[in-house]
């Protein structure tokens, strides 16, 4: 499968990576090699076969409904790249 | 005592032939000598290890002590271990002190177990020869140009080179399973399910499993029985009562069926490889087992299927990585879309990155259906063969990785190749069935092979068993490589 | 279904569908221990789970699942024995793990309806005419995690991120685009709100932003096929919901109207201008890659479940307006207007036990003094200073001519203000009517005799002149006699 730059320029920004011109060439080389492999599974004929999500057909547990969490936000915070007053700072969000 | 078994070792520190503090001062100082070579561990810190090794020594002065009591061990990186460096091998945690314990850090603490460092791994285990971690490539210590395979590489080498008696690994597509046999000791993935994946950073969580890695079967039993257990917070942790993986151990093999898929015996496998793996076979029926062809007749599509799916999760898992509450911020941006890009482009390597891309590809809108959904119907069909296949016989056997452990740097331009490289181990995963590694001897170029087993779900004490009776009767587990100042 | 518009551009179908966001009322977030009281210290309820950290794992909360079960019963939806966590892909800062657990294809509840009371409001998108009932239909309702909040200004150029937020259970209730104008949306909203709190599955406080309402518009001609809709979001008010429509279908209408195309956008109501504006974030392409959350395994609600969670639902309002009506001979009015609120209705029951048999009277009190003095006061139902039991003991005094309508409205005021029970205040006050007939036979003969003139007068015929002697006997009781027996007398007496 050939993928565009453009295609790969998509790709980047939405999972959010910063990408050169140069990057986004190589990256798409490396992918198209990679959907060459993949593409193999497109001709299996999978009519009426379930999708498998998990390794075991189980269902979910359910938690009881009780608080078990003290405040550990010093601890946590203390491995935070910028804060102040509690909160965690980001560059300015627009709505 | 670099050779004694976890077993041996409990007994001399309960007989105090040695102390906890003696043999974790031996691994300290055999780390001091040989990792700057092997780079195994990214993470030590000898007085951490030694505080715990004093406590172990108190346990085992009273009458609390349990198997591993005092017996170092080393953590994988991606275990998050409170106090301690947690870096997945990557850029991005390079500075993450991980504020709590994983599961299974927790069991090995009440274990009463030394945790002698955190091993080197590829970046958030993405890969198959040691080469993406930012920590720099692993050496395997049989042959310090070769891979020691990948992602538990640096795991495998420290069993290997004697910088640990045992150590943890994951395994998502072959993790633990191919470092094993790349650097010829013994690995096993148990089910789906049997060691809670809380507190392990997540890769793929649909096939992520944590297993032990060590030089014999006996000792990963050991090792088993202190990993698994239900866990409540994590929802696919199974609720089972707990089992002795070792009490199978001594059982005869007589009458074991052996089932040898086709399609992993065809092109593509290595003459030496397929070689030491046929040797085994012949092994196993002088030790009473019966040989049944049998055949997985989608596995061809592991791989494929593999690269849809775990990308997809990996994707989505790797997003809370964006600069914000921990972990890599890029020094400098204009804005917050900036910063997001520029850290996780400067915090990721190339292989992450690439397979973020993968998964957000095809996650992404239009796409889903014929590569994701299609991945997972696949998905389906492969875990149908081998419940067919386990009809026919007890276990599975086959080689572990197609050729011996290839040099370092030899695969690194080209991600088809090294994916490849997976190929016998990734069903296993994708199945969520338990799968083990085991040396069974060495290359032409003097580099172990492992051979693989692969049991039905929950059958990892039949396996140990199949590994332990083979390992009586041989001795390629209990080789040691040279150079590593025994 | 179609209303017109009756201002300026009857011309226009308005279609509102409403996406409503409820907080559940757990102690625990969704997904992890966490705590999920309102208003603490930033990020001192965020644990690992809900900061993201690397390795942890979600685990669902039964009481979340519950509170959805019950929902969906209560709007007669089908709950769905299998469903599915998904992941909705995007990153924001308050989106920690950059995604957000939610259901997609597989929701918990299907669909259900609901039926409203619409009063007509003013505004030019109100439908017009009388109060009349409506059953909108809802679509499905899923459970999904709420994100934090941003703080804005912070810091110098700086966003505040508070994680306290994240993890908190929601119910997201996807109605079908079956209002047409702003009234019923608020009428639905409305109803909606009292639903949750009816069946106790959130405190839907909308100043806390429990209740949330994410309204989309669109406008056609009448046959037309549907307008593209623009998605006004977080409504927190009925008020502003209102004002918010009205403004986007006059917008709409007039950009129409003047050629111009509308292009699907989220808006946001600034509630200062009464005007709505796109926003500028989320620009990108709405690409969310939904897929099965791997963490979390599908959802399987057992009979036996569904069974236990119906045990606790309440009777609903719908059943006790007809039970009302029925049993007790209300009109559609009281029965509605009892049971505006749980509390409401729970307060009438209980009143209503203590005096049975006086269902119209209890009625006409709830209604009226009793909501009066809680708007004056500004107080919830919940709040009311006085008990059942108080009201009901009112009651009994009302019902057996004990104290007069007017004896009873001080009793009121008096208990309001100071407490106590109705016997101690009408002792303690003198409010006992006198309905001695002896002593009332007495008033009325001394005051005939007093007034020989004006008796002579009405029996002339001048009926006006009845109200001249209730003045008289009623001031000679000091106002106690009771009023129906002192005009009976009054009027036998007179009558000569």
């Amino acid at each position: 499968m050939i993928l565009a730059n453009a295609d790969v320029r998509k790709v980047a920004r939405l999972a959010r990576l910063a990408m050169s011109e140069a990057e986004i060439d190589a990256a798409r080389t490396q992918l198209s090699g990679i959907f060459d492999l993949i593409a193999e599974m497109q001709a299996v004929d999978t009519q009426g076969i379930t999708p498998m999500s998990h390794a075991q057909d189980l269902s979910q547990r359910l938690r009881e409904d009780v608080v078990t969490q003290a405040n550990q936000r010093e601890l946590f915070q203390a491995i935070a790249p910028q804060i102040e007053a509690g909160l965690y700072l980001v560059p300015q969000v627009i709505e | 005592m670099l050779n004694s078994s976890l077993l041996q070792l409990g007994s001399a520190l309960r007989a105090k032939t040695i102390s906890s503090v003696e043999l974790t001062q031996l691994y300290l100082d055999r780390i001091n000598a040989l990792n700057p070579a092997l780079n195994a561990y990214i993470t030590t810190n000898f007085e951490s290890s030694l505080a715990q090794a004093r406590a172990a020594d108190t346990l085992l002065a009273s009458d609390k002590a349990q198997p591993l009591t005092g017996i170092p061990i080393a953590q994988k990186d991606i275990f998050c271990a409170k106090g301690w460096r947690t870096t997945c091998g990557s850029r991005m945690l390079e500075n993450f002190i991980a504020p709590y314990d994983a599961h299974v850090i927790e069991q090995f603490n009440n274990a009463g177990a030394v945790n002698l460092g955190k091993t080197n791994m590829d970046e958030f285990a993405m890969g198959s020869s040691n080469e993406t971690s930012h920590f720099g490539a692993v050496k395997n210590p049989w042959d310090r140009n070769a891979v020691p395979g990948g992602s538990s590489g640096g795991a495998a080498c420290a069993v290997a080179a004697r910088l640990c008696a045992a150590a943890t690994g994951t395994d998502t597509g072959g993790s633990i399973r191919q470092p094993a046999a790349l650097c010829g000791i013994s690995g096993i993935k148990p089910t789906y399910g049997t060691v809670s994946r809380y507190g392990m950073i997540a890769f793929a969580s649909s096939l992520d499993q944590a297993g032990p890695m060590a030089r014999g079967a006996e000792d990963l039993a050991l090792m088993l029985n202190v990993m698994t257990g239900f866990d409540e917070r994590d929802s696919t942790s199974l609720q089972r009562d707990k089992e002795d993986y070792a009490r199978d151990l001594s059982k005869p093999l007589a009458g074991l069926r052996i089932g040898l898929p086709k399609e992993f015996f065809a092109e593509g496998l290595s003459q030496d490889v397929a070689s030491c793996v046929n040797e085994a076979i012949a092994e196993y029926k002088k030790l009473g087992a019966t040989i049944v062809d049998i055949s997985l007749p989608n596995s061809r599509l592991a791989v494929p299927v593999y690269y849809v799916l775990a990308p997809a999760e990996a994707s989505s898992n790797l997003s809370r990585y964006d600069g914000v509450r921990y972990g890599y911020r890029a020094p400098e941006y204009t804005d917050l879309a900036d910063m997001y890009e520029k850290s996780r482009a400067q915090g990721f390597g190339a292989e992450v990155k690439r397979r973020i891309m993968i998964g957000t590809y095809v996650l992404s809108h239009g796409y889903y259906d014929a590569y994701y959904l299609q991945a997972q119907k696949i998905r389906r069909l492969i875990a149908q063969d081998f419940e067919n296949a386990f009809k026919q016989c007890d276990v599975i056997m086959g080689p572990t990785s197609p050729s011996t452990a290839f040099d370092l740097g030899s695969k690194g331009d080209d991600p088809v190749q090294m994916y490849l490289s997976d190929i016998y181990t990734i069903a296993v995963n994708l199945a969520g069935l338990p799968g083990m590694s085991i040396p069974a001897g060495f290359g032409s170029n003097g580099r172990p092979v492992g051979l693989q087993i692969i049991g039905n779900y929950f059958k990892e004490a039949q396996m140990l068993n199949v590994a332990h009776q083979y390992q009586l009767a041989t001795d390629h587990h209990g080789r040691a490589p040279q150079n590593i100042e025994l | 279904m179609i209303h017109k518009t009756n201002v300026r551009a009857p011309a226009w179908e308005i279609v509102i569908g409403l996406e409503v966001h409820t907080q559940l009322s757990t102690n625990s977030k969704i997904f992890s221990g966490a705590s999920t009281t309102y208003g603490a210290e930033p990020n001192t309820q965020a644990d690992a789970v809900s900061i993201a950290l690397p390795g942890v794992l979600p685990v669902l909360n039964k009481g979340a699942v519950e509170r959805a079960i019950k929902f969906g019963l209560a709007v007669g939806a089908h709950i769905a024995p299998r469903s599915v966590f998904a992941r909705k892909n995007y990153f924001y800062p308050d989106l920690p793990k950059g995604y957000q657990i939610s259901q997609f294809d597989l929701p918990v509840v299907g669909q259900g309806a609901l039926t409203i009371q619409v009063e007509p409001l003013s505004g030019p998108s109100t439908g017009s005419g009388q109060t009349y009932e409506k059953v909108v239909r809802i679509t499905r309702a899923h459970l999904e995690e709420d994100a934090g909040k941003s703080v804005h200004g912070a810091s110098q150029g700086m966003t505040g991120v508070d994680l306290n937020r994240a993890g908190t259970p929601l119910l997201e209730i996807v109605s079908e685009p079956d209002m047409c104008s702003a009234a019923e949306a608020v009428a639905y909203a409305k109803a909606l709100h009292s639903l949750v709190r009816w069946i106790g599955i959130s405190d839907g406080n909308m100043q806390e932003g429990s209740f949330r309402c994410d309204v989309n518009v669109s406008v056609r001609k009448p046959g037309a096929p549907l307008g593209t809709r623009r998605e006004i979001k977080n409504l927190n008010s009925f008020k502003f919901m209102q004002q918010a429509i009205d403004y986007e279908v006059q917008w709409q209408i007039d950009t129409l109207e003047n050629g111009g195309k509308i292009h699907q956008a989220t808006i946001l109501f600034n509630p200062d201008t009464g005007e709505t504006r796109a926003m500028r974030s989320k620009e990108d392409a709405h690409d969310y890659r939904y897929f099965p959350d791997p963490d979390l395994l599908p959802l399987d609600i057992t009979p036996v479940m569904l069974e236990q969670v119906r045990a606790t639902l309440p009777e609903l309002p719908q059943a006790k307006r007809a039970r009302y009506t029925s049993e007790y001979a209300l009109s559609a009015y009281d029965a509605n207007g009892l049971t505006a609120s749980r509390e409401m209705a729970d307060f009438f029951e209980a009143a209503l036990s203590d005096v049975p048999g006086q269902a119209k009277i209890c009625a006409n009190w709830l209604i009226g003094e009793v909501s009066a003095q809680l708007n004056r006061d500004d107080l919830e139902m919940a709040q009311c200073p006085i008990t059942p039991l108080q009201l009901g003991g009112m009651l009994k005094r009302i019902a057996d001519s004990t104290i007069s309508n007017a004896g009873a409205k001080e009793v009121f005021r008096a208990m309001w203000a100071e407490g106590g029970d109705a016997d101690s205040i009408i002792e303690a006050k003198g409010l006992k009517q006198v309905s001695d007939s002896g002593v009332i036979e007495k008033i009325v003969d001394e005051i005939i005799a007093a007034n020989a003139d004006k008796v002579a007068e009405y029996r002339s015929g001048k009926d006006k002149l009845f109200g001249f002697f209730v003045g008289l006997a009623m001031k000679a009781s000091k106002g106690k006699a009771n009023p129906a027996q002192l005009n009976d007398v009054l009027k036998k007496k007179l009558a000569g």
